[in-house]
């Protein structure tokens, strides 16, 4: 078995468990995002488990790689990858949106240990990240940041503030992951103002753009490892996922975004989920 | 662009004290770094890109990046100045504001230039008389309006030091340095200007010098005028406001803001609470007419003449 193998045995093996557990979460708290969960849960599993460098005993570590959720909805991708990564023990995930529970439902960075910013409101994390990457362009410190936004997010117009910044920068230690599973709240982002053609458009603002699958461990592993020392630009990743991927009711379905399941749609995402 | 008027012989313009402070403080610490949305000239920013370039970060005419970007700096361990006309700092990324800086609560200082109705005749859209009643709910902002150029250089020392989310709300007014002996900064507690049993006068940044000039005018006439300089909007010092309740029996609030949610509200709200007394709110109703700085603060009673007034009138209403 070569290393990358394994490396991606263990992403996938983590992106299970996430699945899993954050639509127990969702199904416990009938409350969440299962469907954006489920398209960004393997971008945020390789990122964890094959591409970060952190140490969760030491979250203010202050040459940590930084991962920002801007789609800060998807906190049962987010709260599920830092319980497995260490930063808090698996029992917290049970309280998730309870009353006064530390695991919001959109990230708080003075309630839990691993959250970079606060997000929930779109179009934000973009900006912070861009903020992090400048002050290590500033410091020279070798550190990565990373910020996953959904793709209706973009159509917030403080990203397009950013990519402008980050591109005349050229902000090589900042990637950008775009959520492309092509529905957002309500409808086809394609139905709404289109997105396309959404590499071409970073390409002019700057960036390097990889077109990737976003359920495709490997090629997610390749692009997003790969040293950005020396490419002079930031990296924007163009994910293709599927909404609620894994689960067959939730596929490609909007509705998903922020319907919750029942106890027999609940065992039978179970079942799928293996 | 609009022109401030000419300084007049003792006035000074405090934008000279914030920045000759924050290039002495950068000298030493080189955390601390100016972000701008193209406003280096209007923040007298000018020297220190000169002497600090990297430092000095231009995010362009993008508000909600600028704001967004100074919480990324501090995440990386910066210490962020964003300055910036207060009007778009406050406004355009409000939600910034509320979500990436107070909620976040990371060490961010954010510098509203030329507040109030600094740009005069340009208009409500660039006026920033709102800003105080947007962010006293972002309860973990430390705000500041200093009342001359030795409180903005303290004010700016202090946020430097501070660790947590400030708003220093700065003027391009030429204002003279209040006569005040022994002074000591102390954020959060009200500055006793003028001492006195009758009635008080609450002003804040521009304000204040008009304030303890009409308490000298009453003075002559016999009555015992206090004056506070609440340079600290958020959080206020509510023992110094029921105290005057208390002590004076009538409370007259002046500041260069709308008169809803800000220093007046600020008061209304506290004495309601604890010691309902008279209270008189100077400030602006809502958007202004056209007009010049000078006009708009004569018009609307931010004088002398204007404050003298406000005090006979609350002594009039009494108390029961």
């Amino acid at each position: 078995m070569t290393p990358k193998t394994e490396t991606v045995d263990r992403i996938r093996a983590r992106a299970l468990w996430m699945r899993r557990t954050a639509f127990a979460m969702v199904h416990k708290a009938q409350l969440g995002h299962p469907g954006g969960d489920f398209s960004a849960i393997d971008i945020l599993a390789t990122l964890y488990f094959g591409v970060m460098r952190y140490d969760a005993t030491r979250p203010d570590w202050a040459d940590r790689d930084r991962f920002i959720l801007s789609k800060g909805h998807a906190t049962g991708a987010l709260y599920t990858a830092l319980c497995a990564a260490g930063y808090f023990p698996e029992d917290w995930l049970e309280t998730y949106m309870q009353p006064r529970s530390k695991l919001n439902g959109h990230p708080n960075r003075n309630y839990l240990p691993g959250i970079e910013t606060n997000t929930g409101p779109l179009g934000h994390g973009f900006p912070v990240a861009t903020g992090i990457a400048i002050a290590g362009q500033l410091t020279g410190a070798d550190y990565r940041t990373f910020v996953l936004t959904g793709d209706g997010e973009q159509q917030e117009g403080s990203n397009w503030e950013a990519a402008m910044t980050a591109g005349f920068r050229q902000l090589e230690n900042l990637t950008l992951i775009i959520d492309r599973n092509r529905l957002q709240q309500g409808q086809s982002t394609e139905d709404t103002t289109g997105m396309e053609p959404l590499d071409a458009r970073y390409r002019a603002f700057g960036f390097e753009v990889a077109v990737v699958d976003g359920h495709d461990l490997g090629a997610l592993l390749d692009v997003l490892s790969a040293s950005p020392k020396g490419r002079g630009k930031p990296l924007c990743v163009i994910a293709n996922t599927v909404k609620g991927k894994g689960v067959s009711f939730m596929e490609n379905q909007a509705k998903w975004h922020h319907a919750v399941p029942d106890d027999a749609q609940f065992a039978q995402a179970m079942k799928e989920l293996v | 662009m609009s022109h401030a008027a000419p300084i007049k012989a003792g006035l000074a313009d405090c934008r000279n004290a914030w920045v000759e402070t924050l290039e002495a403080l950068a000298a030493e610490d080189e955390r601390i770094v100016a972000v701008v949305n193209d406003s280096v000239g209007s923040s007298k920013l000018n020297g220190f890109q000169k002497k600090f370039p990297d430092r000095l970060i231009n995010v362009g005419i993008a508000e909600q990046l600028m704001v967004g970007v100074a919480a990324g700096l501090a995440n990386g361990g910066r210490i962020p100045f964003v300055s910036a006309a207060s009007c778009f700092l406050t406004g355009r990324a409000l939600e910034q504001v509320k979500a990436d800086v107070a909620y976040a609560g990371f060490n961010v200082k954010l510098v509203g230039q030329s507040s109030g109705v600094a740009y005069g005749e340009l208009g409500a859209t660039h006026h920033s008389i709102e800003d105080f009643a947007w962010l006293r709910p972002l309860t973990n902002i430390t705000t500041i309006a200093p009342a001359d150029a030795w409180e903005t250089a303290q004010a700016v020392k202090w946020a430097a030091g501070h660790d947590g989310p400030v708003y220093l709300r700065l003027s391009r007014m030429p204002v003279p340095d209040l006569d005040i002996p022994g002074r000591k900064f102390t954020p959060g507690k009200a500055e006793v200007v003028r001492k006195g049993g009758d009635v008080t006068v609450i002003a804040c940044g521009t304000t204040v010098h008009l304030a303890a000039e009409a308490a000298d005018r009453l003075s002559d006439k016999g009555l015992s005028v206090r004056v506070l300089n609440m340079a600290t909007i958020n959080p206020i010092d509510v023992d110094a406001i029921l105290a005057a309740a208390r002590e004076t029996g009538a409370i007259v609030t002046v500041e260069e803001a709308s008169v809803r949610g800000g220093l007046g509200g600020a008061v209304a709200e506290i004495t309601a609470g604890e010691c309902p007394v008279p209270v008189e709110r100077l400030g602006f109703p809502g958007f202004v007419p056209t007009g010049s700085t000078e006009w708009l603060f004569e018009e609307y009673g931010l004088s002398v003449a204007g404050i003298t007034a406000a005090v006979r009138k609350v002594l009039a209403r009494g108390t029961k």
